[in-house]
């Protein structure tokens, strides 16, 4: 099989917001090839294949499918005509329905006197040849099935063919809840769809799946494509070199801290132990949803109550990252919004002292600089960076010794991040601990310790002087 | 060998939990039903009769047709709080329009149908709670079936009496009529392949979208077939009870919102069972009569059908969660 380029990425541009996610990416996709895409936290690898399935407008740059010039009007409906498939990261199967059912809903023409046979007997010989032995009925509803099961039969359901030809399958980590020999299967059907013609893009973290799978690789970095090699050209350290940049940025020389004698303020047990001392900053590294947030959240319930396998002396605030679900109280002014955590501090028998209220408000106003003409406005009048300020003073303001923070910085500005990265360090100063899970390198580097995670576990413990960005690279994957 | 035939075996139990786990939450209704026609039965032996079981299934037909409705609302995952009102409009059009101009009657049922969908365009475009829409809508039903019917009065179309008295050989008429209504939504909504799109929206809409399905198409097509039902629905009652008022059907949104979920429909998700839910109807139907044989006073029937509901679906939880 000869391979010919079949899509044309140049120049593509994706923002969400103040965030940059894809800064002009030039590719070029071959049909027969498969093509490895690595990258670390928010490289944009998810947003570019959005793009390419057809889920995601790009905000500028040109995508070309054979030749043609694709404009706005590229959708999911047309990716399916041209044949390019997607397996998102998040499944994307009805639970409710069959897994016969859902093939269904994949195949507008699957319909008319004995659909349910032919889908059934269409996902059926795919799972077979993908999956021997996989034993899932397809008249069984998704609901029942595991999340592996449920994995299988959504990288199945994108093999299918029914009236359109297959030319294009985009694989988001496609292996991350399949064990070894399942994911080996798939590897081993990816590469005989390969020789057969067809172009599968392959994300994945684990690394040693792309180099042996991959024809080519492609490397993200902040939003961009920064090197495109063949996969024959890299080994494990070169991939992760290559993600990390050459350039390391050494930590800026920081006062030590003499954080060692201090007392222990959390101990817990995640492969191997995790303690972290009061005046403590202590990073939550790798890649993200390795089990960092649910760290986070034992710490938080153990602080209320006895949990096992988690001690937790002193009092606890949680600044969440996902503001909009987690953290705002949309209705609220932005007063109210910070007080919330210290309602007990401001009481005045039974009622709520409005003077105690605003004293609060208005000293953290002027410590974080909250920038807002009246602390009586909504707190949805504030911009982003300023509702996350809210919620930090919120945290800061109550009595909490630790602090918990859930990647709290996603999606704002530098400049809030430096005033914010000043006032974490103060506090620290003053003997209170934060447990600051981040998925953005340069953060870890304000922490006097770093724990990288892996699979639910620490995979390395890295002090302030062995901290660089080879190392938690390294150890994430 | 043995290595090999270990988890094949757990595989097997497994499955045999699955079985019975999906198979006691689809019996489930209909053991209910069973259960509270055997109690009428030992009470009033008498009732065991085609006549007895006409008589207490009388009202059966219309609280199954507006079951069938919500059943409809329910599977994207709305809730229509209107269907009683509406229900109560298509009856007084019956017994006015229908019967003095039979062509703007058509017209007038046709166009309560169409606004249905509408509604379901409302609620989908605006992002609106189905429950506040649809809340509101019930008094502009009740309303117009007020303006239209002032006082209690009209008359049914002879044929829609004679629909409704009609008396099939070996079965009784309600029970009948049951049964078709049940094959042909099962039919429509759990076997064809649109059906399947239909529900996949109830289960997981942001991947029907990304698949290329139109959810406003959905969401009407759901909102039109549960207007549609809403008008069976009033046409039965109507042929039943030979005259309309106003307020015939109020009691029909909570009737068939318990009757949904009596017959194993949530609230989310998508999963719903027309068969289920047709038994549902059915039992609330009996409800009454059981607890009149219980000479159970007046004043506590409608506390006492409560109880029914809730120990019902205790039971439920109770099943699924030991499955689990």
């Amino acid at each position: 099989m000869t391979s010919r380029t079949v899509i044309t990425l140049s120049g593509v541009a994706k923002s969400f917001g103040a965030v940059k996610a894809l800064t002009g990416v030039d590719l070029a996709l071959q049909s027969g090839e498969c093509l490895g895409l690595v990258g670390h936290n928010g490289a944009g690898k998810s947003t570019l294949m959005n793009v390419l399935a057809g889920t995601l407008a790009p905000d500028g740059g040109r995508l070309m499918i054979d030749g043609t010039l694709l404009d706005r009007s590229y959708s999911v409906f047309r990716a399916h005509a041209l044949g390019v498939r997607c397996v998102f990261q998040e499944l994307s199967l009805c639970g409710n329905l069959t897994v016969a059912e859902n093939t269904r809903v994949f195949h507008p023409h699957l319909r008319g006197f004995g659909w349910k046979k032919r889908s059934a007997a269409l996902i059926g010989a795919m799972l077979d040849d993908i999956f021997p032995g996989h034993g899932i009925a397809p008249g069984t509803p998704v609901s029942e099935l595991s999340i592996a099961q449920r994995q299988m039969v959504e990288i199945a359901r994108a093999f299918t063919v029914t009236d359109t030809p297959l030319r294009f399958v985009i694989l988001d980590e496609p292996t991350s809840s399949l064990d070894a020999s399942r994911a080996g299967q798939l590897l081993s059907f990816v590469r005989r769809q390969v020789a057969a013609g067809i172009g599968v893009i392959l994300i994945s973290h684990m690394l040693h799946e792309i180099l042996e799978t991959a024809d080519r690789v492609v490397i993200m970095r902040d939003g961009r494509v920064v090197a495109v090699d063949a996969a024959s050209a890299y080994d494990r350290e070169g991939l992760v070199v290559a993600m990390g940049g050459l350039a390391h940025h050494q930590a800026q020389a920081r006062e030590a801290r003499a954080a060692n004698g201090a007392e222990i303020r959390v101990r817990a047990e995640r492969g191997s132990a995790f303690t972290a001392r009061a005046g403590e900053i202590v990073g939550l590294g790798g890649l993200a949803a390795h089990g960092q947030t649910d760290l986070l959240l034992s710490v938080f319930r153990a602080a209320q109550r006895r949990t096992a396998g988690v001690s937790v002396s002193g009092t606890v605030a949680m600044v969440a990252g996902d503001r909009q679900r987690d953290g705002v109280f949309p209705l609220w002014s932005i007063k109210q919004n910070i007080g919330v955590r210290s309602l007990k501090a401001a009481r005045r028998g039974l009622l709520i002292d409005p003077d105690r209220e605003n004293r609060l408000a208005e000293e953290w106003r002027t410590r974080i600089g909250i920038r807002a003409p009246d602390l009586d406005l909504g707190i949805l009048s504030l911009s982003g960076g300023n509702q996350q300020k809210a919620l930090f003073a919120r945290a800061l303001g109550s009595d909490a010794q630790i602090i918990l923070m859930d990647d709290p910085m996603r999606g704002v500005d530098v400049q809030t991040k430096r005033e914010v990265y000043r006032l974490i360090r103060d506090e620290a100063d003053r003997g209170r601990t934060f447990l600051w899970y981040t998925t953005e390198m340069e953060e870890l580097y304000e922490c006097d310790r770093v724990y990288v995670f892996r699979n639910g576990a620490i995979s390395a413990d890295l002090g302030q002087g062995q901290l660089t960005e080879e190392r938690i690279l390294q150890a994430s994957f | 060998m043995t290595a090999n035939a270990l988890p094949s075996r757990n595989a097997l139990f497994s499955r045999n939990a699955l079985l019975s786990r999906n198979a006691l939450r689809a019996a489930l209704p209909a053991v209910t039903l069973l259960l509270l026609l055997g109690t009428i039965f030992w009470i009033q032996p008498r009732a065991m009769t085609p006549f007895g079981i006409n008589l207490m299934l009388n009202l059966a037909v219309p609280i199954v047709l507006a079951t069938m409705a919500q059943l409809f609302v329910m599977t994207v995952n709305d809730l229509d709080l209107s269907i009683g009102g509406f229900v109560g409009l298509s009856a007084c059009i019956g017994a006015t329009w229908l019967n003095q101009t039979p062509l703007l009657g058509v017209a007038a049922l046709a166009a309560c149908i169409l606004a249905y969908a509408g509604l379901g365009a409302l609620i989908h475009l605006r992002r609106l709670p189905s429950i506040v829409v649809t809340l509101g809508m019930s008094f502009v039903w009740l309303g117009l079936a007020v303006i239209l019917l002032p006082t209690p009065g009209g008359a049914a179309p002879g044929w829609l009496k004679s629909l409704m008295a009609f008396k099939p050989p070996y079965l009784p008429f309600p029970i009948l009529a049951s049964i078709v209504i049940a094959l042909l939504v099962h039919v429509g909504l759990m076997r064809t392949s649109y059906g399947a799109i239909l529900r996949g929206f109830g289960g997981n809409p942001q991947a029907m979208r990304r698949s290329g399905w139109s959810s406003l198409r959905a969401t009407m097509t759901m909102y039109a077939l549960a207007g549609l039902f809403g008008v069976l629905s009033g046409l039965a009652l109507l042929g039943i009870s030979t005259s309309a008022d106003a307020n015939i059907a109020l009691r029909y949104t909570l009737l068939s919102i318990a009757g949904a979920i009596l017959g194993g429909c949530e609230f989310t998700g998508g999963r719903v069972s027309p068969v289920g839910a047709v038994l549902g109807a059915l039992t609330l139907a009996l409800a009454g009569s059981a607890l009149t044989f219980l000479r159970i006073s007046p004043d506590w029937q409608v506390g006492a059908q409560g109880a029914i509901l809730i120990a019902v679906l205790a039971l439920r939880a109770f099943v699924v969660r030991k499955e689990d």
